[in-house]
């Protein structure tokens, strides 16, 4: 099973890339893949999730091709 | 009608020839609008320039539920929403939310609905070039988050 995993703004500047590929072997959920992606970073901020291009919480399933994305509070308008 | 350019917009003259085109004179009594510019100061720095990123189809995605959220709340003629992406300067205008309706009620409550979700829920970020001074010469920083609209 494997998604695409996109990074916004300072996390992307944080993880050096904005899009990657993950196999998500027994990572059902977005909090799961965030804890994955994020080992070895010092990220102190608060971070947004989405799944599919929709705001998404911690606990929502992710399944195979989804695209998921982190990013820090907007700050748009 | 909902548009992210990365090119500079003259917000009246998007008000202007959207009216136009609309095409509804005498169905609108009210169109209440709101134009955000950009500032040459924040947080006490001078900002020379920002630098405004999107997340490219959730951002038109969510643009698109609030203006059908406001719809299906108040009586709505029509729309327009457009935001800058990309590169701008101070006094750019970085967004323009319009709506038309019979009355002012509705004008009102769903511009200011459509504007306050829009800074809080739909995905652009900015990063501020700061600097009048050498010191600051070259440096940026992300805005952390928007002041609160009510």
């Amino acid at each position: 099973m494997s998604i695409k995993v996109l990074y916004f703004a300072s996390l992307k500047e944080v993880f050096g890339h904005g899009e990657e590929r993950l196999k998500t072997d027994g990572l059902n959920t977005v909090g799961k893949v965030w804890r994955q992606v994020s080992k070895g970073h010092d990220i102190s901020q608060q971070v947004l999730f989405s799944v599919n291009q929709e705001y998404a919480e911690a606990s929502s399933l992710v399944k195979d091709g989804d695209e998921v994305a982190f990013f820090p509070p907007v700050t748009g308008g | 009608m909902i548009k992210i350019t990365g090119n500079a917009f003259d917000p009246w003259k998007e008000l202007a020839t959207f009216q136009c085109e609309m095409n509804r004179d005498g169905e609108f009594g009210a169109c209440a609008n709101f134009i955000g510019t950009m500032r040459d100061i924040n947080e006490g720095d001078s900002v020379n320039g920002m630098f405004l990123e999107h997340y490219p189809g959730m951002t038109e995605k969510h643009l698109a539920k609030i203006v059908d959220e406001a719809k299906a709340k108040w009586d709505v003629l029509e729309t327009l929403v457009i935001h800058r992406v990309g590169k701008l300067l101070p006094h750019d205008p970085i967004v323009l939310v319009a709506v038309w309706s019979a009355h002012r009620k509705d004008a009102f409550e769903a511009s200011r609905f459509i504007m306050e979700d829009l800074k809080s829920k739909a995905p652009f970020w900015k990063k501020e070039s700061i600097g009048a001074t050498e010191k600051q010469a070259g440096k940026t920083r992300w805005v952390a988050k928007n002041t609160g609209g009510y």
